[in-house]
């Protein structure tokens, strides 16, 4: 059985005729929840799909992606003298771009001098494109986030060596 | 012929709502999903769901390879391509012509013809239709040479594309070539086309669409809808009809969207969308949209038409079912779209798990969703958690039910914009309705300064 809005239309104008102010009903397939709001008369509901998604075919590339995200945190590890560099992080989670499209150069390279308002890459989170600022005057000596890889919340992207630029 | 298995290339809200049209049509359905959806409500409802490959979404849904083989593999005789991803790419047409599969929406040539903004304009001109003053540019310089022939400041757009993905707003010459390198950066990866053209920026013009279904030979409209509450070219308010014009300004919107659609005999559900110059009772056509909108539901609720079942007839070959005399408009209908952003500070994306979704329910209430409570919002796609429609008797009466119904949701886990529309609905000038699409940005200022 599937249930439709159409059926939560019907099943409400049933309720709206009675003094009850709840109901529950759970199948295998779904559960769902209808209360009526005692001071307004208003219902709400909540709807759980229950039924476990039937995957007929597994992905070649699954494995392919859980080595990549391993191999992204294994990356870099800190070395104390290196505390005077400055990481450039990603503010949100997200696919990294180095370069302003596909085949054009990378916004940086290791060596290259930035400002603090110097674009260094892009990341796309949830289809929009947010530019990444150095946010650092100095000197890109490592870049820690391939192009085109997933870089978690406050990931290093990479890092720069303060200075005047 | 009758499809009795349908593959949808799509996820989210839409996903599942045309799942339920195919559910109740007794079609059968496949989903084919991202590995990041395999576990999402629209495989959870649907009959079988095929993993077209890693999350992000030019590995998988834009993938036109993928796509096919999945429906191939499956039998589906059909594909559904939703909005957005593929939905009008000429490539998965003619790839699914070639597999022997059917594509639910307008013909190759029709989407090469709209689907490329810089032919739409000249088909629309054809069609006796006024379109925006621009034009294509190839490089910076170009872009330059025709901002200041048209005029300061500029829209760039990706002729590749809709939805506002690629779309920058520019001032002057010096913020040119990050908005260029930012929207051929965008362009390319929502529509796998970087070209970009240009467009006069109207500040204050309303954008009002037309929705129009097509049989190949006959073409009704099934009315307007404003979208006009617009931020960064994201639409987060519709409704239907555009309130506040005159009856004669929006029957030659109708008119001029039937014989744009006419004119390319166009086969399918589509939407023809003017900028409105109110003051001068003029309207320009920006661009026609060959697929079903987010905002389709406002449309379903004042013509009483399932649009997706429209869809499915059409691309079965049958002749449209309804004459324009045949579809009648009543009441007045609003959507709202619940995203996971947080809208305080400066819409910033919330991707995460959703802990508890509840949602309003009711006479003239829709709520078209994804979402329940443990559901993932995956950092890769768009922030649209679901929409929230209201059909009222008049207007006024929809903006009342629309604010209990906002009252009565509750989203938790991931930060929604669920208050912006609450304080949207109870806004004055929006109350008096038909605001431009300057007003949202308005709003949000005249909010941020009290608030300072």
């Amino acid at each position: 059985m599937k249930l439709t809005n159409e059926d939560v239309q019907q099943i409400l104008q049933l309720l709206d005729a009675t003094k009850y102010d709840e109901l529950h009903l759970e199948t295998e397939r779904f559960k769902l929840t209808l209360r009526r709001n005692p001071a307004s008369g208003d219902w709400t509901q909540e709807t759980q799909v229950l039924w476990a998604p039937n995957v007929v075919q597994a992905s070649p590339h699954a494995s392919a992606v859980l080595n990549s995200a391993a191999s992204g945190a294994a990356k870099a590890p800190r070395d104390p003298r290196d505390v005077v560099w400055t990481d450039v992080r990603a503010h949100l989670p997200g696919t990294f771009y180095r370069a302003p499209k596909p085949g054009a150069l990378p916004f940086v390279e290791i060596g290259s001098q930035v400002e603090t308002d110097t674009v260094v890459g892009i990341i796309e989170t949830m289809k929009l494109m947010n530019a990444v600022h150095a946010e650092t005057c100095g000197e890109v000596v490592e870049i820690c986030c391939d192009n085109a890889q997933f870089a978690e919340k406050d990931a290093v992207l990479m890092r720069i060596k303060p200075g005047a630029a | 012929m009758t499809l009795r298995r349908i593959l949808i290339a799509n996820r989210g809200e839409i996903a599942v709502r045309v799942i339920r049209t195919c559910q109740r049509l007794g079609i059968e359905t496949v989903l084919a999903a991202s590995e990041a959806d395999l576990d999402s409500m629209g495989a959870r409802l649907a009959d079988i769901t095929i993993c077209i490959g890693p999350a992000n979404s030019s590995a998988s849904y834009l993938n036109v390879e993928a796509v096919i083989a999945a429906a191939v593999a499956s039998k589906a005789q059909a594909i559904h391509p939703g909005y957005g991803f593929l939905s009008e790419n000429q490539k998965l047409a003619a790839a699914c012509n070639h597999a022997d599969v059917l594509f639910i929406g307008p013909t190759v040539e029709q989407l090469d013809a709209v689907g490329d903004k810089l032919k739409a304009r000249a088909h629309a001109t054809a069609a006796g239709l006024l379109g925006v003053p621009g034009g294509e540019v190839r490089s910076f310089a170009e872009a330059q040479q025709l901002a200041e022939q048209i005029g300061w400041p500029i829209l760039i757009k990706a002729v590749g594309g809709g939805g506002g993905r690629g779309m920058k707003q520019v001032t002057d010459a010096s913020k040119l070539t990050e908005a260029m390198d930012l929207a051929t950066a965008e362009a390319q990866a929502s529509f796998s086309d970087p070209r970009l053209y240009v467009e006069r920026f109207v500040s204050h013009g309303r954008h009002i669409e037309v929705q129009v279904l097509g049989d190949g030979e006959n073409v009704i409209h099934l009315g307007t809808r404003d979208c006009s509450i617009q931020r960064r070219y994201q639409k987060l308010v519709e409704e239907a009809p555009a309130p506040n014009i005159s009856e004669t300004l929006r029957e030659e919107m109708h008119l001029a969207a039937v014989a744009f659609a006419r004119n390319l005999k166009y086969r399918g559900l589509g939407t023809v969308e003017f900028l409105v110059d109110c003051d001068r009772d003029a309207f320009y056509f920006l661009e026609m949209n060959a697929r079903i909108q987010v905002e389709h539901p406002i449309t379903e609720a004042i013509c009483g038409l399932d649009l997706v079942e429209e869809q499915i007839a059409v691309a079965e070959g049958r002749k449209l079912r309804w004459k324009q005399g045949d579809v009648k408009f009543s009441g007045h209908a609003i959507e709202c779209r619940i995203n996971a952003e947080d809208w305080e500070h400066d819409f910033c994306p919330s991707p995460g798990t959703v802990t508890h979704a509840v949602f309003p329910a009711g006479q003239g209430i829709r709520m078209d969703t994804h979402i329940q409570a443990g559901s993932k919002v995956p950092p890769f796609y768009d922030s649209l958690l679901g929409k929230l429609i209201i059909h009222g008797t008049d207007r006024k009466d929809a903006l009342r039910k629309m604010g209990r119904a906002l009252a009565n949701m509750e989203i938790t886990g991931v930060s929604t914009n669920l208050v912006m529309h609450a304080e949207l609905m109870r806004e004055n000038e929006f109350a008096r309705g038909g605001v431009n699409t300057a007003f949202l940005g308005q709003f949000l200022q005249n909010r941020n300064r009290e608030a300072a």
